[in-house]
């Protein structure tokens, strides 16, 4: 009995292992009936896989049965592997259990489509209700929805999980037809265009009544394949814009593609994964939804990719040197966003400070901005040292001589990194 | 132990307190309305660093006069600051406790939201180490692994870097609301227990146990190994090989709190 849970646990969290959304937040579900756990945190890591990913959820398929052939999916009809299927109470018990035990934040159920999309669906409903309902179970559930479902059931998926996501894997239409001759984007389109819908008609609902029924509280995700279609950076991103813009998605994730066949239309086995490209890419993702920066300015026509040297701000900055250098005494919080070197939450230090004392080099310091970046962009009260005059080709180098050590100790391999 | 209640305010003092968040809040308020010189503070009956220079004075511990400086703190910073002060506190580091004086005497100073005076050492420190006690909490709230127990208690042994189980006992009550669950910190020898009503501070006698032949099949539920093996096994299944980067993966999970982690054994 208990081999054969196991089994069935090595095959579906396998298979489901590839989607990498695994974030647990932007809920406010709380333990509201004395039951099992909340979701009303920014969501916990509890452990972190061997490849440095965040684990806060139970990340599983119902099955990897499927009726689709999608070229850069292990669970595709045509590849030859072993398949198997939990039943609803299966998946309901290690969720509680592994809860129960602060394993995890929640539960992360997806599927591959057996018969048909609405009975795939209905089974992926019926593990939330249960575990809402029967077991008063208040912990994180995202819900893969499956393209093609029906609007009632996508409804009765909003009542029960925290948040849902369609994801679209090939960010072109024609990458899509390609690798994914069975789906369509209408069928993909529709449901985020109901559920976007919804969200939206219930918290105008929940704000005249204040017991309105919770709908999705944590909104919609997707997710895209990095690397699998021959797309550009710019296609990416301006994909993921619409998508932010468009259907209110929470968050755009991205997913350097891992081989996993010999398919000539797809990077074969043995390459490598685009680990780097993937990071920038959320660097600008970042940049769009914290810092004020529109797409077009990161991405057009005349650069189309990310510079995997540089990170995508410092790159924007070498490239309009008319903006520096600012002063950050005295310059607006989005002027000093857009210092390379200056986070979020140091620019707001520093315009927070900056009102008992004009700051110098040492403050900056202290409150933590990366100056080795900064210096170049930046005036403060001390005396000017070094930065007069360089050209951009020379700041760059400067910058990446320096940042180069650091980036072969690290194994190279840096994350939400602008400094 | 010399008690001196005559002091003039130039001469260094050493002020000694019971230890307790308490204790130091009366030791600051008897601080500032005396108007000492404050060198050092040090806790009663615990060794401290001699100076012979400063006096020494015994503070006895005030809920009024602590509950005092707490309400004035609330007016003057947010209370996120104020918080911030009782995490440093934990911090158990040395020397603590005249940073966390004199950040109070500057908020107390007049400045207009002096929380945000960054370039202020002491404001900066207690913001640095509330960071690193919160990062601890955090932590905590993440690393806890419960093994529930025959008798149906969820059971999780901690041993964390600072002092962090008055922080914690808020996040799993909500949390786990409807299981007894106990968390015990190793080191520090107390922990705190959930009974499904409310949290409660307690210390554990193991002294009994030590010679009993009790089997681990004994004391835990027929399922816990079973779910340990699940997890162990989800844990192995979730990595994806040509990604590894096991730098990364020890830099969010240092290997000193390895030795709990069910999936890291
Ligand atoms: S439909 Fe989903 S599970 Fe099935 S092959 Fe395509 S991507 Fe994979």
């Amino acid at each position: 009995m208990s081999e054969r849970l196991h089994e069935k646990l090595e095959i579906l969290a396998d298979a489901a292992k590839y989607d990498v959304s695994c974030s647990s937040s932007g809920s406010k579900r709380k333990n509201h009936n004395k039951g099992l756990g909340e979701a009303t945190g920014s969501g916990i890591c509890h452990t972190y896989t061997e490849d440095g990913r965040c684990v806060s959820l139970l990340k599983i398929l119902l099955t990897n049965h499927c009726i689709f052939d999608c070229a850069y999916c292990v669970t595709r009809k045509s590849n030859d592997i072993k398949r198997a299927a939990f039943t609803v109470q299966e998946v309901v018990d290690l969720t509680m259990n592994f809860y129960r035990r602060n394993y995890i934040e929640g539960l992360f159920l997806s599927s591959g489509i057996f018969k048909n999309a609405n009975y795939t669906m209905e089974r992926l409903v019926s593990v939330a209700k249960k575990l809402r309902t029967e077991n008063k179970f208040n912990g994180y559930i995202h819900l893969k929805t499956i393209p093609g479902a029906s609007d009632e059931l996508m409804h009765e998926a909003g009542l029960w999980a925290d948040r849902l996501s369609v994801n679209i894997e090939i960010p072109t239409e024609s990458g899509l037809k390609l690798l994914a001759p069975d789906k369509n984007i209408k069928d993909m389109i529709e449901p985020m265009t109901y559920l976007k819908k919804e969200i939206i008609r219930t918290k105008e609902e929940s704000k005249i009544f204040k017991s309105a029924p919770l709908f999705a509280p944590a909104g919609q995700s997707t997710q895209m394949i990095i690397g699998a279609s021959g797309e550009s950076d710019k296609d990416i991103m301006h994909t993921a814009n619409k998508f932010y813009k468009g259907f209110n998605l929470k968050r755009v994730y991205y997913s350097g593609y891992v081989p996993i066949s010999n398919d000539n239309r797809l990077p074969g086995l043995g390459s490598a994964v685009p680990v780097l490209r993937e990071n920038r890419l959320y660097q600008t993702d970042w940049l769009m939804r914290f810092y004020g920066f529109h797409v077009q300015e990161l991405l057009n026509d005349q650069f189309p990719n990310l510079d995997p040297e540089i990170d995508p701000k410092l790159s924007w900055a070498l490239r309009n040197m008319a903006f520096f250098p600012v002063d950050v005494n005295t310059a607006d919080l989005q002027l000093i966003l857009r210092v390379p070197g200056i986070g979020v939450q140091s620019a707001q230090k520093i315009v927070g400070a900056r009102r008992f004392n004009k700051l110098g080099w040492d403050h900056l310091k202290k409150i933590g901005i990366a100056l080795n970046r900064a210096k170049y962009f930046i005036t403060c009260n001390s005396p000017i040292t070094d930065r007069k005059d360089y050209t951009e080709a020379k700041i760059r180098q400067f910058i990446l001589n320096e940042s180069r050590s650091k980036f072969l100790t690290n194994g190279g391999q840096q994350y939400n990194l602008f400094g | 132990m010399e008690v001196s209640n005559t002091i003039f305010s130039d001469k260094p003092v050493i002020v000694s307190y019971d230890g307790t968040w308490y204790g130091l809040l009366t030791a600051v308020f008897d601080a500032y309305s005396k108007k000492w010189n404050v060198s050092g503070f040090s806790v009663i009956d615990r060794e401290s660093q001699s100076d012979f220079f400063a006096e020494k004075v015994v503070v006895v511990t005030d809920e009024a006069k602590a509950q005092r400086v707490w309400l004035g703190l609330k007016k003057k910073v947010p209370k996120e600051n104020c918080i911030q002060l009782y995490r440093c506190y934990l911090s158990e580091i040395a020397g603590i406790e005249l940073t966390i004086f004199s950040c109070i005497k500057f908020y107390f100073s007049g400045f207009d939201s002096p929380h945000l005076a960054y370039g202020n050492p002491d404001v900066l420190k207690v913001n640095q180490t509330s960071k690193m006690v919160y990062r601890e909490k955090h932590r905590m709230e993440a690393f806890v692994r419960f093994q529930r127990t025959a008798d149906d208690l969820y059971y999780a042994g901690i041993e964390p870097d600072f002092n962090v189980i008055p922080l914690l006992n808020e996040h799993f009550a909500e949390r786990y609301a409807d299981q007894n669950w106990l968390i015990y910190d190793i080191k520090r020898k107390y922990g705190i227990y959930y009974d499904q009503n409310k949290v409660e501070e307690i210390t554990l006698d193991f002294s009994n146990d030590a010679g009993a032949k009790t089997s681990v099949k004994d004391v835990f539920h027929d399922s816990e190994t079973l779910y340990q093996e699940l997890w162990q096994n989800y844990f192995k299944n979730v990595n994806i090989p040509s990604r590894r980067n096991i730098k990364l993966h020890v830099q969010h999970v240092p290997k000193r709190y390895w030795k709990h982690l069910i999936e890291k054994k």
